[in-house]
């Protein structure tokens, strides 16, 4: 029954998303204000229904209901409780009615936090999202229903969880990223309501600006865990691999960050109106793009779905008409936006729209990576794949000019800068970033590494102007300049704690790609082996047990100059069911260095194979993150946002501008 | 008729935009041409159709017995086949976890002396999927061959049809 209850909530919902696409629009041009507030109460019956099927395909894996096919292919009863929880978006079709609940609780939080926003606007905006809802739903119940049985042939149990996914990160990156990636549809409904309307003034970009980066930082946040898990659960020791999956999710998010950076200067200066529109169309696009590529099965991928070429054609149609519809609405209506302010070429105008230009120029390199050999399949030129030496050539550059220019705009002045204060203030951040570079740089490896140098000065660099900024910033107000260091509004120190973050991956990133070092080995008990500075001792293996699996767990004691600095206990598992091997790497993590272990085949008479590396500040890289996605989320609680209200909202509606 | 100071900017960007996307657009197209990894199957492998010394891409399924480890390091051979001929692959290092006999796995490296020189050794990730340009490969071959293989590995190794 519960299967079935799922089902027929979902088609509720379906019909409820179509109300909430049509009778909000209609009223927002019948001025029917009745028409426009029934969006609210839509959209929160779609949220309720879409909520009610996803507990009830959660409610069938907590039963282990292995009649239902989805359960009985990526559940097993062995499974514990939390991961039997999580594994409904373990596959297909129930990460996808993740992806409509989360766009349903986006549309609801949208319609929850209106209260300040014209009637029109918040009308158009969820109809926006109704349709955006209907494309999902529709999807999701003609191509991949989560609650089809197994009827009569019940399985006795289910083929399990792919013992990848059986890890605590699985819990939270997959909802985190999905938080992110659809949340780019809020502001995607923004845009195309601002068109429509005809209004992209500073306070459509002021109500934008919060949704913009509250996306942004969850999917910052999404991708730091997807790499993180990477990094540790592959056993290859990589933090990202260029992977196709990867790619879709990280060039939204690049879109995304230009779009958060050109929001702000709509919302200030009134310029970049139809560029910003165009980019939180972009946005939105790309994260269909990534749907369409992870679940058409068109690409070979760690991520990708088992396949079925109707997914993909139904994904690529919407993904046409979402695309196609929107940049037409643009062509029809933005010309009628113009922005009549100039600025001078050292503003800070200026660099944003250099910070705009790089980010777009590494998102197109990113996906005519990820595209070509699709594109070149089509066109029978043959099965190639593009190899992250590609990737690298041009993102590597591309990111230490941001940082070189980030630098620079994060403290130039709006409209007109003077080069002479420029220098001024940035001469001190410029010798310490240079010094600390030098520093880092004779530090580590053995000779010294002018690619080290760089990546260390352009990350510290981003860091000590934003300090240099805040000293500034909190030296010319009145009272105590140390007091006053924690007096400034909210925006600040979220920007600061974003551009750091971002200056802290830069290092981490550069430094742990260029100093690390690795070995694969042939290890027996008593062997050591040297890697860098440290030596790692093999002792033996001895089997552990887990709830569903059984393990050889190798006991590695690492000294570094005779001095014991840690032990490690990478694991081999065999899962019962299905009798997958996997590779469980150990990890030990400190603020300078990584120690890492993992654990390649036994070789007989207790001889394995071994892969051991010492990364130098690959922590840095997820702090970074971390720090970035915190950031984002200082910024959405500022509460400038909230206080600006427009007077009588309801009476403003009945007098569209 | 001096221009006016917004469209004279405007003008400029634009100009700036153009010239910048065009020089990187440039850039990625030679670049792209430099780092494709064309996939060959082992037939046209054996065949001598691949280039010798460039890095190419290979897949398909390991065949049974064929996998033998050193005593002394981490190299390891084994042969991959369509089901029409066999390559054989060199590689040292760790294997991945799902690499088996009868599985699907697809090589990164370089042919060298009719053997291939792997630098990356790459399975399938679960029980259930096959690369595409195995599956596709596979299924090439059996066509060509007039043999009824399935596109799936264990299909080929079940039905102890070892014509290879």
């Amino acid at each position: 029954m519960t299967a079935e209850l799922g089902h027929i909530a979902l088609i509720v919902a379906l019909g409820l998303s179509f109300l909430l696409a049509a009778i909000p629009m209609l009223g927002s041009y019948q001025n029917n204000l009745l028409w426009m507030r029934s969006g609210r109460s839509l959209a929160t019956g779609v949220f309720v229904f879409v909520g009610l099927a996803y507990a009830c395909l959660t409610i069938s894996f907590m039963e282990s209901d292995f009649s239902v096919a989805y359960v009985a292919t990526t559940s097993n009863s062995m499974l514990p409780w939390y991961y039997k929880f999580s594994a409904v978006w373990g596959g297909h079709e129930g990460s996808f009615l993740l992806w409509v609940l989360m766009l349903a609780g986006w549309t609801f939080t949208v319609a929850c936090l209106s209260r300040s926003l014209p009637m029109v606007m918040v009308a158009r905006v969820l109809s926006v999202l109704g349709f955006l809802c209907i494309g999902f739903l529709l999807f999701m119940l003609l191509t991949s229903n989560p609650f089809d049985r197994l009827l009569p042939d019940t399985p006795s149990e289910g083929r399990d969880l792919n013992p990848l996914l059986q890890d605590p990160a699985f819990i939270f990156h997959p909802p985190v990223l999905y938080m992110g990636y659809v949340g780019l549809s809020v502001n995607f409904a923004f845009a195309i309501a601002a068109l429509l309307s005809g209004r992209l003034d500073s306070a459509w970009a002021r109500w934008s600006r919060p949704w913009a980066t509250a996306a942004w930082a969850f999917l910052t946040l999404g991708i730091a865990l997807g790499s993180w898990w990477a990094y540790y659960e592959l056993g290859w020791g990589g933090w990202w691999f260029w992977d196709p999956v990867e790619n879709a999710s990280f060039m939204p998010w690049l879109v995304s960050t230009a779009l958060i950076h050109s929001l702000a200067v709509t919302e200030k200066r009134g310029v970049f109106k139809s560029w910003t529109i165009l980019l939180a169309i972009f946005a939105f696009s790309l994260s269909l793009l990534g749907t369409f590529l992870v679940r058409s099965g068109v690409i070979t991928s760690v991520h990708a779905f088992a396949t079925d070429p109707e997914r993909g054609v139904f994904i690529l149609g919407f993904l046409a008409l979402v695309v196609g519809g929107s940049l037409t609405i643009y062509a029809l209506k933005a010309p009628t936006m113009r922005a009549v302010a100039t600025f001078g070429w050292m503003s800070r105008e200026m660099f944003l729209l250099l910070n705009n230009m790089l980010l777009m120029v590494i998102m197109l390199t990113v996906l005519l990576g990820t595209l070509y050999p699709l594109i070149a399949d089509a066109m029978g030129l043959g099965r190639i794949s593009v190899g992250p030496p590609f990737f690298n050539a041009f993102f590597v550059p591309l990111v230490l000019a941001l940082s070189f220019l980030l630098g620079i705009g994060s403290i130039s002045q709006w409209k007109k800068s003077k080069g002479e204060r420029l220098a001024n203030f940035l001469w001190l951040p410029a010798v310490a970033a240079i010094l600390m570079g030098f520093a880092v740089a004779f530090m580590y490896g053995d000779s010294f590494h002018w690619k080290g140098w760089l990546c260390a000065a352009l990350g510290f660099w981003v860091i000590t102007v934003s300090l240099r900024d805040w000293w500034h910033k909190a030296n010319a107000k009145r009272g105590s300049t140390f007091s006053q260091l924690f007096n400034m509004n909210a925006s600040f120190y979220a920007m600061m704690c974003a551009h750091v973050g971002m200056g802290l991956t830069v290092i981490g990133g550069g430094l742990s790609s260029i100093y690390s070092v690795q070995s694969d080995v042939r290890i027996v008990p008593g062997d050591s082996v040297s890697v860098g500075a440290y030596e790692f001792t093999f002792e033996g293996t001895e089997g552990v047990r887990g709830p569903n699996y059984v393990a050889d767990r190798a006991q590695v004691v690492v000294s570094r100059d005779g001095q014991e600095v840690a032990t490690l206990g990478p694991e081999k598992r065999r899962y019962f069911s299905g009798g997958n091997m996997m590779t469980e790497a150990a990890v030990d993590s400190s603020i300078g260095r990584d120690l890492y272990m993992a654990m390649g085949e036994h070789l007989g008479e207790g001889a394995w194979a071994v892969r051991v590396y010492v990364k130098p500040f690959i922590m840095w890289i997820w702090l970074g993150c971390l720090m970035m996605g915190f950031g984002g989320f200082i910024a959405v609680a500022d509460k400038r946002y909230r206080r600006l209200k427009v007077l009588r909202p309801e009476a403003e509606a009945l007098n569209p501008a | 008729m001096p221009m006016h100071p917004v469209r004279k900017q405007r003008l400029m960007i634009v100009l700036f935009i153009v010239v910048f996307s065009s020089v990187a657009i440039g850039l990625m197209a030679f670049a792209l041409s430099k780092n494709i990894n064309l996939f060959y199957p082992p037939s046209k492998l054996v065949n001598g159709e691949a280039p010798e010394g460039v890095n190419i891409r290979a897949g398909g399924c390991v065949v049974p017995g064929s996998v033998r480890r050193s005593e002394t390091d981490l190299a390891v051979r084994f042969s991959i086949t369509d089901g029409s001929a066999d390559m054989p692959v060199q590689y040292t290092g760790i294997l991945p976890d799902l690499f088996s006999e009868g599985e699907a796995a697809v090589v990164n490296g370089q042919v060298q002396n009719g053997v291939f020189m792997a630098e990356q050794v790459l399975a399938k990730h679960d029980e259930n999927y096959t690369p595409p340009e195995v599956a596709e490969a596979m299924a090439n071959a059996s066509a060509e061959t007039g043999t009824s293989h399935q596109a799936s590995c264990e299909g080929m190794d079940m039905s102890g049809n070892k014509k290879y």
